[in-house]
């Protein structure tokens, strides 16, 4: 017999006895499930229980891209320094190049700070989407494990990036000002340009992790597609110059380019030499329409396949 | 007899039917996993390839029918331990009753959010013990105040700090056993309404494997429904009033302990 039991089981006198009449007789177990008010295990939340519920989990989303942004460089003697290294050893690799052997501006003043600037906010953006990708797929075995919306995990990872893209902006805050840049009231524009960014990364985040927890190829494909995206943003050239004689509809679909226009606004934010003139039309309409169209978008789209994450 | 007692469960339970109330309802639930890279690998690039043109499936992705069509109730008060051989898809149910895994068909019911017993995935071998009590215990849901409140509780649990300060070191510098007794204290500070335990009473040193087993005791006590999966009989004979045997996918045994385990064990030839 069962040594230790504090519980009773009535199972026990059923077995090989003939069944006793019971009210639950005959119900199906979705009847039995509604007598008792069961619920459907595994089932997706509504919207808006779901957002309380990923708010409820902030502590957690923030403590884990802390930990993994730590984890990181646990194995480097220099450890944390490499979120700053790196930047500044990007930024130096591209002032080599650009600014000491090929010695090319393109008709763009101050032409350092220009590309870091691009370089730095693109950035941003790809890794968001190279993390998105894996955020689901990579993380199995803890969606496996515990119960919590899966959308902490996109918004995780786009914390970590974003956490990163603060330790390059201090370092690009320092190249700009040893290029001879002056701080001004624009500056604060860095706030509102990196927050709405912020906000379309997490969404684009969201889109790419349902993407690649279904097909798994895409982890392979996506550094192509990157690369296509940034050629066509901006980051080394002026799409202003570049486009001046271009048809209007080419000129359109460059300008509303969403990494363009936050890259844009980074550096009409930091640049002296980049004035309003150079800015496309309706820059911070663009702005704030891709970071809600995508960031709520891609929310939605995330969410409406929640309960089937641990497939994988 | 395995039939006659697998159709009184599917039934609803007859005996003092009044107050037996069903915390968990499974429904010839059956669960499919798509396993990717399964194959060989050899000469990959050109099968592919030649697959993509003649619309073959790929025999890389395998589709793998852990679970086929189990249906059992679960009621309030009671201590289930499922036993079955390797691979027979006791985890698997397991997770698929705790809703991780989404059922391909069938259904399940649960009373409230039955939680698995375990952090494993959310630790990180990286960083130290402490970081990761905080983090283990923010992912299985607690808050920052429970989490400041029950730490202290936590690591003096483990033990990790009986021979000195160990819980600010990296994981990575445990030793296999300390890394057991972390993530079981971490697992064992919450309390659950359906509890689910994944051969966790295996570990650590003999000390420690007592504390842990008074741990699960008083957790069954506060849990309305305890689930317990394990290689080891003489745990489920301690713990278990219920045994559900599974054997490659299906159920093949549902009744009281001894008699299941009687027949698992000459099953098996021990």
């Amino acid at each position: 017999m069962s040594t230790v039991s504090e519980t009773t089981h009535d199972g026990a006198v059923a077995v090989g006895a003939p069944a006793a009449p019971s009210a639950d007789d005959g119900l199906s177990p979705a009847q039995l499930a509604a007598k008792y008010g069961l619920s459907v295990s595994g089932a997706r939340p509504g919207l808006s229980e779901y957002t309380r519920q990923l708010w409820g989990r902030r502590h957690f989303i923030n403590e884990f891209a802390k930990a993994r942004t730590a984890a990181q460089y646990t194995q480097a003697r220099l450890g944390q320094l490499w979120q700053v290294m790196t930047p500044l050893l990007n930024a130096a690799v591209y002032y080599l190049i650009f600014g000491l052997l090929i010695g090319t501006s393109k008709g763009i003043d101050n032409f350092i700070a220009y590309l870091v600037t691009g370089i730095f906010i693109f950035t941003f953006t790809q890794n968001s989407v190279l993390s998105g990708v894996r955020a689901v797929s990579g993380n199995l075995g803890l969606i496996r494990a515990l119960h919590f919306p899966r959308a902490s995990m996109p918004v995780a990872f786009t914390l970590m990036q974003l956490q990163q893209l603060m330790m390059s902006m201090f370092v690009l805050v320092a190249i700009v000002l040893m290029t001879g840049e002056v701080p001004d009231g624009s500056w604060v524009l860095m706030v509102p340009a990196l927050f709405t960014q912020w906000i379309f990364n997490t969404g684009l985040a969201m889109i790419m992790a349902r993407l690649g927890s279904k097909m798994t190829d895409l982890a392979q494909l996506m550094p192509f597609i990157l690369r296509t995206w940034m050629y066509m943003s901006g980051v080394m050239y002026s799409i202003a110059n570049l486009t001046a004689h271009a048809p209007h509809i080419v000129r359109i679909l460059l300008d509303i380019n969403p990494a363009a226009v936050y890259i844009d606004l980074m550096r009409f934010a930091l640049i002296d030499s980049v004035t309003s003139a150079q800015l496309p039309p309706h820059v911070w309409a663009s702005a704030v329409g891709w970071a809600v169209l995508v960031g709520v978008g891609g929310y939605i789209y995330f969410w409406k396949a929640e309960e089937s994450y641990g497939r994988g | 007899m395995a039939v006659a007692e697998q159709q009184t469960v599917a039934d609803a339970q007859p005996a003092a039917a009044g107050t037996r109330v069903p915390t968990v309802i499974v429904d010839d639930v059956h669960i499919v996993y798509t396993v990717y890279g399964a194959g060989t690998g050899k000469g990959s690039a050109t099968a592919a390839l030649a697959r993509l043109v003649t619309r073959k499936s790929n025999p890389n992705i395998r589709r793998v029918h852990a679970v086929k069509g189990v249906t059992f109730t679960a009621y309030r008060g009671e201590a289930i331990g499922i036993i079955g051989s390797n691979g027979s898809g006791k985890s698997t149910i397991l997770r698929a009753i705790a809703g991780l895994l989404p059922p391909e068909s069938g259904k399940i019911y649960t009373d409230g959010q039955p939680s698995l017993l375990g952090v494993n995935a959310a630790l990180m071998n990286d960083l130290t013990g402490s970081t990761n009590v905080v983090l283990g215990g923010l992912a299985m849901g607690m808050s920052q105040e429970e989490v400041r409140e029950r730490y202290q509780g936590i690591v003096d649990f483990s033990g990790i700090n009986e021979k000195g300060d160990f819980i600010s070191l990296p994981m990575r510098t445990y030793s296999s056993g300390m890394a057991a007794r972390l993530r079981f204290s971490i697992a064992a500070a919450k309390n659950h309404d359906v509890l689910m335990i994944d051969e966790a009473l295996a570990t650590g040193d003999r000390a420690f494997q007592k504390r842990s087993e008074e741990r699960i005791r008083e957790l069954r006590k506060e849990a309305g429904t305890v689930f317990l999966v394990s290689h080891n009989n003489n745990s489920i004979r301690d713990t278990c009033d219920r045994v559900v045997w599974l054997e490659k996918g299906e159920l093949l045994m549902d009744g009281p302990t001894d008699d299941v385990i009687k027949a698992y064990e000459s099953h098996s030839g021990k």
